[in-house]
């Protein structure tokens, strides 16, 4: 990677601010780091961690009935986590954007991860959420502009699945 | 462990500290509720709510159990001029604690949460919950770092929980010990995207629906 690159980070945060992000909620995940580290430097974006990707689809339901909208960033094994909570953004036609860092595919050294990993997309289209994968770091910010606009302009509720490929392979040393 | 006797076989049995009436207590909080934001659930507290009159600015949550107050957060956030409370149960918030600590990191001084604890499943047949066998809401709130943490269990001190929930510096959370009698079910709209659209166009203004 050319370092001079700010990587695809840097430019789902310009789109954030674009299309008026207002509140970014996360379970932290590595590869969401810089994005979340932009976002908590940002005073227009009220950024905060939450103790389980659950939490999620309620405060962005709750942003949205108070006329923000709002992203979720987690992890892949987080989507188990949120099933139950995806009833409230989809009964009442919220719009509901959340970007999901995989684990548990390309190359997965720890086999623990693949039990999530391998139903995160399955788990989510049977939930009626529209996954939108990006498998190359510059598939992801383009995926990212049109799943906020499937989002926010059609009430949809949707994951870009980031693909386990665009930030490499964790190795533990 | 012996859980023949244990606190999770007791049935009834006599109180030791005095108890509210839930819908009483709730419907004196919601007195002169002005345009307080209110975000309730699941089944008796929305019932509780709605025996206070039907109101644009209340939004029922009937699914996704432990959802309350992430979504009171995430509106009390959004809006931090207005005042925002939360209704829920204890088996309700305790379903997903962690949002406790989480409202608490966000320090939103503009939202209560109204817990109404009876002690019990009283949904599903008034099994005895996790508060009823001892578990203490309001000293995990307060542990949390909430700023304002009270338990009330006797009806002259719902005057100022009141004034808790329309001035007070949250985040607070009220604890209303009750009985475990549940009353008559006052059912309200249950269609959520109507809700959603009644609520945002009460606070947003009638163009909230064409964003």
């Amino acid at each position: 990677m050319n370092t001079n690159d700010p990587g695809w980070q840097e430019s789902v945060y310009q789109l954030f601010k674009q299309h008026n992000i207002r509140q970014v909620i996360y379970v932290p995940d590595a590869g969401h780091a810089p994005l979340i580290d932009r976002c908590l430097e940002d005073p227009q974006i009220k950024a905060g961690p939450l103790t389980n990707e659950f939490e999620g689809p309620g405060m962005c339901a709750g942003a949205w009935l108070g006329g923000e909208r709002s992203v979720l960033l987690m992890q892949s094994s987080g989507v188990g986590n949120i099933i139950n909570a995806l009833g409230l953004v989809r009964h009442c036609t919220i719009p509901f954007l959340t970007l999901v860092t995989m684990r548990g595919e390309w190359g997965e050294f720890n086999p623990w991860q693949l039990h999530m990993g391998q139903s995160t997309t399955t788990t989510l289209e049977a939930s009626g959420v529209v996954c939108n994968r990006a498998d190359s770091a510059e598939d992801v910010a383009p995926v990212v502009e049109s799943s906020i606009n499937l989002a926010f302009h059609s009430y949809a509720q949707v994951a870009v699945i980031i693909s386990q490929r665009v930030m490499g392979t964790k190795v533990f040393e | 462990m012996d859980l023949t006797n244990g606190p999770y076989r007791r049935r009834g049995g006599a109180m030791t500290t005095p108890r509210l009436e839930r819908r009483a207590a709730i419907v004196e909080l919601l007195e002169n509720r002005g345009d307080l934001l209110i975000v309730a659930g699941l089944g008796s507290a929305i019932w509780d709510v709605e025996s206070a009159g039907d109101h644009p600015l209340n939004f029922h949550i009937l699914g996704a159990m432990g959802s309350i107050v992430p979504t009171a957060l995430g509106l009390a956030i959004a809006q931090p001029t207005r005042r925002v409370l939360a209704v829920t149960g204890d088996a309700e918030i305790l379903m997903g604690f962690g949002t406790v600590p989480t409202t608490a990191v966000r320090k939103p001084e503009n939202l209560t949460i109204v817990v109404i604890d009876n002690g019990r499943f009283g949904e599903t047949g008034s099994q005895l919950s996790h508060t009823g066998a001892g578990v203490d809401i309001a000293g995990m709130a307060t542990a949390a770092g909430f700023s304002s943490v009270t338990t009330v269990t006797d009806q002259k001190d719902l005057a100022d929980a009141r004034n808790v929930i329309q001035n007070g510096a949250g985040p607070s959370m009220i604890v209303l010990k009750v009985d475990a009698h549940m009353p008559k079910v006052v059912m309200p709209a249950r269609d959520g995207a109507w809700l959603k659209h009644r609520f945002r166009n009460s606070l947003l203004g009638e163009d909230a629906a064409k964003e």
